[in-house]
């Protein structure tokens, strides 16, 4: 049993210190877990304005600390002045082989062309992009920080409209099923499950979507990594269709 | 390790009857390694419901456990706007029913010394008092308690132990609401598995004091687990929040009935 986690964090929640937002400890646990590759984000892509060094930190973290286990996954903010020279970066300096996108911390539209032309750019580079809709419960979150989560309402026609494009779709809840069909029938969308409650949630997420569309996401370090797993136990699937699926979302079985 | 859920919904669990639920409970309990489970709430339909509604979702509790009573105990539910109604519930349900804890919901708010003859009445029957309590950014129902309400409800009662349901979901608030109230233990249930809830409330109230609940099924029993098996404690520290605290607070009812677990 190989788990490949595609929701992990780097660095600092700005709200709260985690267990494992330090590299050493978060390997500690991914390795504890049986994760044998994560894709890291970086919480400080949320709220800072300089991506170029979010990213960069992300990147040498990956590589200092990482073992050969974390990847990382750099946020571009469509709506920032010169925001292809990010991309560009990712891409080339640090040799990502995916994008992490905050459309409500960063406050567009997923019917954006902006964000439309970063999903044709991404899927022409041939690389995944990742869609975080949201980073907590809105009912518990800092009063002055009221961050709802994206309307997802546009994404499956912006997913249809770009060819060759591979999606995640992560850290989301109260979507219907019908939606979810109809995002996955949009393209080569993948959806993970961090934020799916519920005893029978997650089953119920995988005869929406097909087990062929469901990754692991664990969202550690905000949320104890144990959930994710258990929540597989509970819902009887299997970590390796999983893994096996988000090598395809990264492009490794063609 | 023993594991008993505080917290637990059958309805959620689908079905179309408590039979049926309950099937789907047990199967799930199994699953996840759970002995026990307190269920109440037949519904989640009814914010203050009327004494008729009152008995439907106590009915449908006590079928649940007519049938399933070696796995499961009920708590009745009860609504401090019919204090007379409630009343006539916890001497059905609990003294002369099989019934070993009361549910407050949203109907009004804790700190309303309205809701006194009921907790009298509970105590007297030493009944596991239960209280939901949130504290909500996009603001909480109009009656809905706060952990600060409940602190103020477990003053006027010092000696009668209660529990502070969520622990208010904005748990480092919550905890500090209730930590000076040493009759108030708080409930793991409900909210998402943040990372640190679980450590923050056993530093700051004591193992003793935290109680392991799911909240399922609009939960998932995976997702609520983890809030004490991935916490970084020791697993004596687990084992009480798990089951032992629990099961401690329950003695004195199940001596009372009779009940030997």
């Amino acid at each position: 049993m190989a788990i490949i986690d595609t929701n992990v964090y780097l660095s600092r929640w700005p709200f709260r210190r985690l267990y494992g937002d330090e590299p050493r400890e978060l390997m500690a646990k991914l390795r504890q877990a049986g994760v044998a590759q994560a894709w890291a984000g970086s919480f400080d892509a949320l709220l800072h304005n300089d991506l170029g060094a979010v990213n960069a930190r992300l990147a040498a973290d990956c590589r200092q600390h990482g073992d050969g286990l974390l990847m990382p996954f750099g946020c571009v903010n469509p709506k920032l002045p010169d925001w292809k020279e990010e991309l560009r970066r990712c891409l080339v300096e640090h040799r990502m082989n995916g994008i992490r996108l905050h459309p409500n911390f960063h406050g567009y539209r997923l019917d954006d062309p902006a964000f439309r032309e970063l999903l044709a750019l991404a899927a022409e580079r041939g690389i995944a992009v990742q869609i975080a809709a949201m980073m907590e419960d809105e009912r518990t979150v800092h009063p002055l920080v009221r961050v709802t989560m994206a309307d997802l309402k546009p994404l499956p026609a912006a997913v249809a409209a770009v060819k060759g494009l591979r999606l995640q779709l992560m850290n989301y809840r109260g979507v219907t099923p019908a939606f979810m069909k109809e995002l996955t029938a949009a393209g080569e969308v993948y959806v993970d499950f961090a934020m799916i409650e519920g005893v029978h949630g997650l089953k119920r997420l995988s005869a929406d979507v097909t087990p062929g569309r469901v990754v692991f996401g664990s969202y550690f370090p905000f949320y104890y990594h144990e959930a994710a797993a258990l929540k597989v136990k509970e819902a009887e699937l299997s970590v390796d269709t999983m893994a096996a699926n988000a090598r395809k979302l990264l492009g490794a079985v063609r | 390790m023993r594991i008993w859920d505080l917290h637990c919904h059958p309805q959620g669990f689908g079905g179309r009857t408590p039979e049926e639920s309950m099937a789907e409970v047990v199967r799930l309990m199994d699953r996840m390694g759970i002995e026990r489970a307190c269920v109440y709430l037949g519904s989640l339909q009814h914010y203050d419901p009327n004494p008729e509604q009152l008995r439907e979702h106590n009915n449908f509790i006590l079928r649940c456990v007519q049938h399933f009573g070696h796995r499961v105990f009920g708590f009745a539910y009860v609504n401090p706007n019919y204090v007379a109604e409630s009343l006539a519930e916890i001497d059905r349900c609990i003294r002369d029913g099989p019934m070993v804890g009361i549910k407050l919901w949203v109907a009004r708010r804790c700190s309303d010394p309205a809701i006194d003859p009921i907790i009298e009445r509970a105590a007297s029957l030493k009944a596991v008092i239960f209280q939901h309590t949130w504290i909500k950014t996009t603001g909480n129902l109009p009656g809905e308690s706060t952990p600060m309400d409940l602190a103020a409800l477990a003053a006027r009662f010092p000696q009668t132990p209660i529990i502070c349901g969520h622990t208010g979901a904005q748990w480092e608030l919550g905890i500090r609401a209730v930590r000076a109230s040493r009759n108030v233990s708080v409930d793991l249930a409900g909210s998402d598995p943040t990372s640190g809830f679980t450590e923050m409330a056993v530093r700051e109230l004591g193992a003793e004091r935290v109680i392991w609940g799911s909240d399922a099924g609009g939960r998932s029993l995976g997702s609520q687990l983890a809030k004490v098996l991935g916490a970084r404690l020791p697993e004596a520290a687990k084992q009480l929040i798990l089951a032992d605290n629990l099961h401690r607070m329950m003695k004195p009812v199940l001596a009372a009935k009779g009940m030997r677990v």
